[in-house]
């Protein structure tokens, strides 16, 4: 295992919590209400907290002298390896509720896994991020509860979010080249294995809320080889906005 | 006793309970919900603490407007933790508020329909990140001004909800100066970045101390009822003599010819505000006021839905309880 394979595998998972957390943030001061105002933002900033300890030691392993900063503002679209899913815009707050809790029961069982690396710096992120997401988890978990089994309007709302976002869930689960050596040499996690917890976990709730599951011959992938939909471009032009107009200074 | 008689035993009643209310706020008491207030003290306190909220929730727009360009992970999560405690302060202020008998919805309904105001200085757009260490730095502080002496208002929801703002504001207007001491250190683009907004914020912040003494209303009896300590020209001033010091250390010029230390006074004299820019903004015609208002507006129709949907799940899980229970 190189030191490469180990920034691509970081760069998988910390980049989801980075566009996520971006994809949230841009809720800030919009939300339903002033409470889920505060906890969405809860969550952004969990999501950004976990980025900054995975960049900082995607910055340590570079043979380059670099920062979080450039791993977060200066790559290009290609090079951000976050699965499609949480790329898909705030479109209303079913689909910010639903992306919300199928990232978040693939994030908890990825971070229960990592706890056990041989990695002493991926024990301790996961360690420390385990608790953050157990409680995003649970948000997410019980609004979908409360839209679910809410008002008719409520459910048809997140039943088109459930239908829509459905197609995303199964590149979570893919590998890549990289992902594998990591993973062999007990540094990273398989994420195939985590596969069947996460639809049993998931199914179940659907099913509490009364939504259906969709059944779906073809899921959507590419993310996570850098390919991504046509929302990406437009969340890095907000996002490098500053570094790529003012480069090399100081913030 | 008769009707007339019985008229006058309420009105003694009433002057009695006047002159305790009015004597526990001269000891420096405090009055609770529940304790009996003159209605013009309910309403004024409706009025201000309202107001106060809604620019907290107002207030987050401008600076939400940079979440997603902040330009280093580090400053991104700063100004999200910033706007989310505006959105902390707004809670306690509406939940201060709605002790005094007035629903979150009503006073949203009076934000939305432009019955209430919130401060003027957030119909003003952010136009660069430098907007963002002179909001901090400036507005956050004449809001500091304002807020420490309502710390010991006679309110006390109001007031104890004060002792938290105020400390996390003060939090705040260090973080927007540390903004703009990190630009005046960079290249001449960074520092001409940060002159141009102190050069936009600069009068805008002094009207957040409100209009001269002369123009002012409700001054006196807010006074008594330490809604107020001092007047809107001693805040201005000394904000004023605060604020000119740190622009001096970090080498930004304040925008005001007629700025000038006046060694008899001991204080900065200053040159005139435009006020009629003041009343401009303040009667709705500022550049961000239809905006402002427009978000707030789409955000609470948006998330109709949202909580209606969670009162009917909250209801059904009642009912599924007592169901339960009865069997």
């Amino acid at each position: 295992m190189t030191n490469e394979n180990l920034i691509h595998y970081i760069h998988g998972i910390a980049d989801n919590s980075m566009i996520l957390g971006q994809r949230i943030s841009e809720l800030c001061g919009h939300g339903p209400t002033l409470e889920t105002d505060i906890a969405l933002t809860n969550i952004a900033l969990d999501l950004l907290g976990q980025t900054r300890s995975y960049y900082q030691y995607v910055a340590e392993l570079s043979p380059k002298d670099i920062t979080e900063d450039d791993v977060a503002f200066l790559r290009k679209e290609r090079e951000y390896k976050n699965v499609l899913l949480v790329e898909q815009p705030n479109t209303d707050f079913a689909y910010v509720i639903v992306r919300q809790y199928f990232f978040d029961v693939f994030h908890y069982l990825l971070l229960k896994e990592l706890e056990k690396s041989k990695n002493v710096n991926f024990q301790a992120i996961a360690k420390k991020s385990l608790k953050e997401v157990s409680y995003h988890k649970r948000f997410s978990g019980d609004w979908l509860k409360r839209l679910g089994d809410g008002t008719d309007e409520s459910k048809q709302k997140t039943q088109q979010a459930v239908n829509d976002l459905w197609v995303f869930t199964d590149e979570l689960f893919h590998m890549t080249k990289d992902d594998q050596v990591v993973a062999d040499a007990g540094f990273g996690v398989d994420n195939s294995t985590l596969k069947s917890e996460y639809y049993t976990m998931v199914k179940s709730l659907l099913k509490e809320c009364k939504l259906q599951i969709p059944e779906v011959k073809y899921f959507q992938k590419g993310g996570k080889k850098g390919i991504h939909s046509e929302h990406m471009g437009y969340i890095l032009s907000d996002m490098q906005f500053m570094q790529r107009t003012y480069p090399d200074m100081k913030w | 006793m008769s009707h007339t008689e019985k008229k006058i035993a309420n009105a003694d009643q009433i002057r009695s309970l006047e002159e305790m209310f009015d004597a526990k706020i001269a000891r420096d008491g405090k009055i609770e919900p529940k304790d009996w207030m003159p209605e013009k003290y309910r309403k004024t306190h409706i009025r201000q603490i309202s107001q106060h909220a809604h620019s907290e929730i107002v207030g987050m727009l401008p600076e939400a407007n940079w979440i997603s360009r902040a330009p280093s992970l580090r400053r991104k999560v700063a100004l999200l933790a910033k706007v989310q405690d505006e959105a902390g302060h707004g809670l306690y202020l509406y939940s201060a508020c709605e002790t005094l008998g007035i629903s979150r919805e009503e006073l949203y309904e009076q934000l939305h329909s432009g019955k209430a105001k919130y401060s003027s200085i957030f119909n003003y757009p952010t136009l660069t990140w430098a907007d963002m260490g002179a909001i901090g730095w400036l507005v956050d502080g004449a809001a500091i001004i304002n807020q420490v002496p309502l710390c010991s208002t006679s309110f006390g929801p109001y007031a104890r909800a004060m002792v938290r703002v105020c400390k996390e504001e003060s939090f705040h207007q260090r973080q927007g100066y540390e903004i703009m001491m990190t630009l005046c250190n960079g290249t001449q683009e960074q520092k001409d970045m940060a002159q141009d907004a102190l050069n936009r914020w600069w009068w805008p912040a002094l009207m957040m101390l409100g209009p001269t003494d002369e123009q002012s209303t409700h001054t006196e009896q807010s006074m008594i009822w330490k809604l107020k300590r001092k007047t809107n020209d001693e805040l201005r001033q000394q904000f004023i003599d605060q604020t000119v010091p740190q622009a001096d250390i970090i080498g930004l010029n304040i925008p005001d010819s007629e700025l000038k230390y006046n060694n008899e006074t001991g204080h900065y004299d200053f040159g005139e505000i435009d006020w009629e820019e003041f009343w401009q903004v303040v009667k709705g015609h500022g550049m961000c006021n239809k905006e402002r208002i427009s978000a707030r507006k789409k955000a609470w129709d948006n998330g109709e839905w949202v909580r209606d949907a969670a009162v009917a799940y909250a209801e059904k899980q009642a009912e599924s309880q007592e169901a339960k229970q009865a069997v």
